[in-house]
Formats: structure tokens, C-alpha cells, sequence
């Protein structure tokens, strides 16, 4: 069986499919790749099954070996550098390529953007853990050994057999750029602060602190206050919250963040926004614009529609 | 009941403002009727218990709060099956060696030690929910005589099966994890695991007891686990 053998881990390296879902009762988060845009269009990139886990890199680059056979790949919002014997091979974002054995792949650090993908065809061998192989480090769920992966690991690859086909290319991949906007509806407790909160939230960007991870990306800006203290009985929590701890800094919640909380929501991010939101960076800028429900359904449906169009510029490298 | 948006795929359903047993009983009710597939709503993933509310998590390509709410209401006004609490027995160690916050507890609420394990064994609990950790219930409601704010220092480790009490709650870390409640016991049982199924001990609306153990029969029964 073919395997990729880590020679130098990066930052934040963990295995991320689409999520686990179903299990958030039980207090298991969804967790998956922040940027599940990117993963879906590698996915359709390489013909794996949509959902299927690839490496996440958040902030770091990596290098990686191909250990007893050949596979193929492809990136996603970071560009690679093969290393043979006769000389290098770049390897842009968003192209399909044969890393052959013995062979090293060296994946730049992303740049604009949180996190970069490597996925590779036919997708990770390890085992499923509650329906999904996305790490949860915290619960040390799932992916590799539950853990970010180590130099030295080797990660199985299913069934590869990269000989027999042309590498394919998305034209129009993304651009690896964190937003400069994010869309909320209110709610659902905007209520328990003061007057005109909403007004400061949309007013003015926020910042993404150091303190910041795949839980929650904790904001620095202007306070927002609550009306009636900030203590709520636990209740769950949807992905996308802006949660208001006392100190009116909010935090948005991720991929890992926890099933419940107990401090009140001013607004929600829309679906349509959320793989942009795990796209900002620590150090990073974003603001907040008020949406309703029907213009939350027509970017939803804009999203949609946007993603088809990308799947289409799928070609054949000349 | 109140319903409220939490963005286009999230919705908050409030059934009660207080926490009570009674209203985790009729919560984890709804819950278990809104995903037996029977009675499920399309386009609904998955739903999660607070201790007043469940947060329906849902696909917004397949539905809509309007149809949710609905889809809630009619469920309500169906004659309730009586959903019967099961019981689950919990043994708990109060030995020194794996309660080390019990003698500041019973200090600070100016009872004997064994007051508070009576106090803390001597009823029943019904699981809230589950969450902060994978399978970490809230038990409610604690002996008024022991209620506490949770400590000024969080311990950056606290044990698996370290059983905890802090505010109108009792607890079990099911992993080793940070944590700021008081410990003041442990448990021999898993909580949580993943590859067990349910992988949780304890669901929401579930009745629990706690039995103490001596620290020898905790010792045997850690090994034999």
C-alpha cells in the first residue's frame, strides 16, 4: 500500500473531511475542514467521493514523501515543489499531479488565506470514527491517531493508480484571500444587549486575535454590551455564532467549537459565508453586514451556483 | 414555546425558562421524536439540548424555520408516548486519594465530609445535557447545601471519571481535559467511547444515582475495565 510519510509537519497539520455530524448531542463537535470549499473542489478534482478527508495546513507548510508506490494529488490554495533526482516540479495550486515514489513534495505555507488543502485520489486509509476522519485534537477524535500529524508518520492511501490518467486543472480555482466581509442574520439573543449593539458590530472591523484556533476566532473591536448580564443557561450552539463572553470581544464559532455555551449570541453567519469565515487569518481585519433571511437564501443559492461554475472550468492539462 | 433563529440553519426552540427535571424530561422527549424517523422533518440534521432549549441544526436546501415550527408544534400536540427515564447506577469513589477537593467542599459549606457524600449520593439526578466535552453531563440539581461557584483557578488537568460539582450541577469529566468545577470523587466507568456504541454512558433525560465504593473495590473495578 502506497503511504505519505510526513518529513516535516508544519504549524497545524491535521487530517479534515466535511464534518461529523449527528453527534453533537452527546457533545461532539462537527469539526472538518474550515475552508470546505476548497476540500469540496479538490474532491471533484481528483473524482474522490465528495467529502473525503485531505491534509489541512493552517498557517504552515509541509513536506511530504511518497512511501512504497506512486500517488496523485492536489492542492488547494497553496502551491508545491516536487524535488527528484533529475531536478524540480512545480506544481501550481488546482492541477492534479503524480508524486512518484521516493519522491518529496514541499507545500508552501498559505498565504491571504488560514489554511491550505492537500488531497490526494482515493483519499486517506484510516479509520472513521463516528461517521468522519476529521481530527478533533481536543478529544483526541478521529484522523491520525487523534492528533496533528508528526514528522515521521506514514498515512495510508486507499486504492491508487496514478499511471492511467491525464492530470486534470481547475481555471478557475480559488483565490486564496481571506474576506473582508461577513454576512450575519440577528440573533438569536440579540436582545440581551443594549441599544444599537447591532449598530456598533456592523460599524467597524474587527480584528482576529493570536488567542484564536479551530474552536472560535476570538475578535478585538468595539465592546458590544450586554443589557442583562452575560450568563445564559447552556444551550447549543450553531456554527457561525458570534458568542459575547462579559468582556463584549466576540468570538466566532468554528469547525471545533464546542456543542453548547453558555454566553449570549448576538448574530449568526450565514451558510453561505462560512467557508469564507474559516478563511481569515490571525493579525486579519473583517467586518459585519446585517442580512435577513431572504437575502441569507439568495447568497445561499448564489454560493451554489458559483461552485458549479467553478466544478465547469474542470479541464484535461494540455 | 419560543422559536428563534440562529442564521439560515440553525433554530432555537425555548421550552421553559427555568431548569428542571421535569422540563429535560420533556425536552429529551421532543428530541427523540424529532429524530426517530417516523416523526422526522426533512431537511432536519441534528438537534442538541440545553437545559431550556433544543438547537435544531438544519439543511436549509430542505427546509425552513416556518416548516420546522410547524413540524415542532403538531409533534407537541401529539398525545406523548410517555417516554420512561432510564435509570443509570454510577459508582463513585469519595476516597482522599481521588477527591481532592472534597474537605475544602465540605469546609466551605461547614458540613462533615460524609454529610457531603451523603448529600451527593443520597439523590437523583437527571442528565440536562451533554456538551463542553464529548459525553460530560450536567446533572441536575444538586443539594442546595453544596452549591458553590466553580474554583477561581481552573485546574489545567482534571482526570478522566472525576466526579465534580460546581453551582446547582454535578459532573463526570469523561476525559482528562482542563476544567474549573470542584472534584470530589471519581467513577470507574468510561463515559465516552467513541468506538463503543452509543459511545455515551449517559444521555439527556436520563435518571442517575450515585453508589459509593471503596477505593479497593474502585481498584478492582478500573482493572477489570
Amino acid at each position: 500500500m502506497t503511504h505519505l510519510e510526513i518529513m516535516r509537519a508544519g504549524i497545524h497539520t491535521s487530517l479534515q473531511d466535511d464534518g461529523r455530524r449527528g453527534y453533537r448531542d452527546l457533545g461532539v463537535p462537527g469539526s472538518g475542514a474550515l475552508d470546505p470549499l476548497t476540500l469540496r473542489l479538490l474532491n471533484a478534482l481528483l473524482d474522490n467521493r465528495d467529502g473525503t478527508g485531505a491534509l489541512e495546513l493552517l498557517y504552515g507548510g509541509i513536506t511530504v514523501r511518497a512511501r512504497d508506490g506512486a500517488l496523485r494529488f492536489a492542492l488547494g490554495c497553496a502551491a508545491g515543489r516536487i524535488v527528484q533526482h533529475g531536478g524540480i516540479r512545480d506544481v501550481p495550486p488546482w492541477h492534479t499531479a503524480v508524486l512518484d515514489r521516493d519522491e518529496t513534495l514541499t507545500i508552501a505555507a498559505p498565504a491571504g488565506t488560514a489554511a491550505a488543502y492537500m488531497a490526494v485520489e482515493g483519499g486517506f486509509a484510516v479509520e472513521t470514527v463516528l461517521g468522519s476522519v476529521s481530527t478533533y485534537g481536543p478529544g483526541a477524535l478521529g484522523g491520525w491517531q487523534g492528533r496533528l500529524l508528526h514528522r515521521g508518520d506514514r498515512l495510508p492511501i486507499l486504492n491508487t493508480a496514478p499511471a492511467c490518467r491525464r492530470e486534470r486543472m481547475l481555471t478557475h480555482g480559488l483565490a486564496p484571500a481571506a474576506p473582508s466581509v461577513l454576512r450575519v442574520m440577528a440573533g438569536p439573543q440579540q436582545s440581551r444587549f443594549v441599544r444599537g449593539a447591532l449598530d456598533t458590530l456592523t460599524a467597524s472591523p474587527y480584528r482576529v486575535t493570536p488567542s484564536s484556533n479551530r474552536s472560535g476566532l476570538r475578535l478585538d473591536g468595539a465592546p458590544l454590551r450586554h443589557e442583562e448580564g452575560h450568563d445564559l443557561l447552556s444551550e447549543g450552539v450553531a456554527t457561525g455564532s458570534l458568542q459575547v463572553p462579559g468582556t463584549g470581544q466576540p468570538v466566532l464559532l468554528i469547525a471545533d467549537h464546542p456543542t453548547v455555551g453558555g454566553y449570549p449570541k448576538i448574530a449568526t453567519v450565514i451558510s453561505a459565508d462560512l467557508a469564507a469565515a474559516g478563511r481569515l487569518r490571525i493579525g486579519g481585519e473583517v467586518r459585519f453586514a446585517l442580512v435577513d433571511a431572504h437575502a441569507a437564501r439568495d447568497a445561499r443559492l448564489a454560493a451554489q451556483a458559483e461552485h458549479a461554475a467553478r466544478l465547469a472550468t474542470i479541464r484535461d492539462v494540455p | 414555546m419560543r422559536f428563534d433563529s440562529c442564521g439560515d440553519a440553525a433554530l432555537l426552540v425555548t421550552l421553559g425558562d427555568a431548569a428542571s427535571a421535569a422540563l429535560s424530561r420533556r425536552i429529551s422527549a421532543l428530541h427523540v421524536r424529532l429524530t426517530t424517523a417516523r416523526t422526522r422533518p426533512a431537511g432536519l440534521q441534528e438537534a442538541v439540548p440545553g437545559h431550556t432549549t433544543l438547537l435544531l441544526i438544519y439543511d436549509p436546501a430542505f427546509t425552513d424555520p416556518v416548516r420546522l415550527r410547524t413540524a415542532v408544534e403538531a409533534l407537541q400536540d401529539s398525545p406523548v408516548e410517555r417516554i420512561e427515564p432510564r435509570i443509570r447506577t454510577i459508582p463513585v469513589c469519595y476516597h482522599d486519594s481521588l477527591a481532592p477537593d472534597l474537605a475544602e467542599v465540605a469546609a466551605r459549606c461547614g458540613l462533615s465530609v460524609d454529610a457531603v457524600i451523603d448529600l451527593h449520593a443520597a439523590r437523583d439526578y437527571t442528565v440536562h445535557l451533554l456538551g463542553f466535552s464529548p459525553g460530560f453531563p450536567y446533572l441536575g440539581d444538586l443539594s442546595a447545601e453544596l452549591v458553590l461557584p466553580r474554583r477561581a483557578e481552573p485546574r489545567a488537568r482534571v482526570p478522566a471519571g472525576a466526579v465534580a460539582i460546581a453551582t446547582r450541577y454535578t459532573a463526570i469529566y469523561p476525559q482528562a481535559t482542563p476544567g474549573g468545577w470542584h472534584l470530589i470523587g471519581r467513577t470507574p466507568l468510561v463515559l465516552f467511547d467513541a468506538r463503543r456504541d452509543p459511545p455515551a454512558l449517559l444521555r439527556p433525560g436520563d435518571s442517575v444515582r450515585f453508589t459509593p465504593i471503596s477505593l479497593t473495590e474502585y481498584e478492582q473495578m478500573s482493572a477489570s475495565l
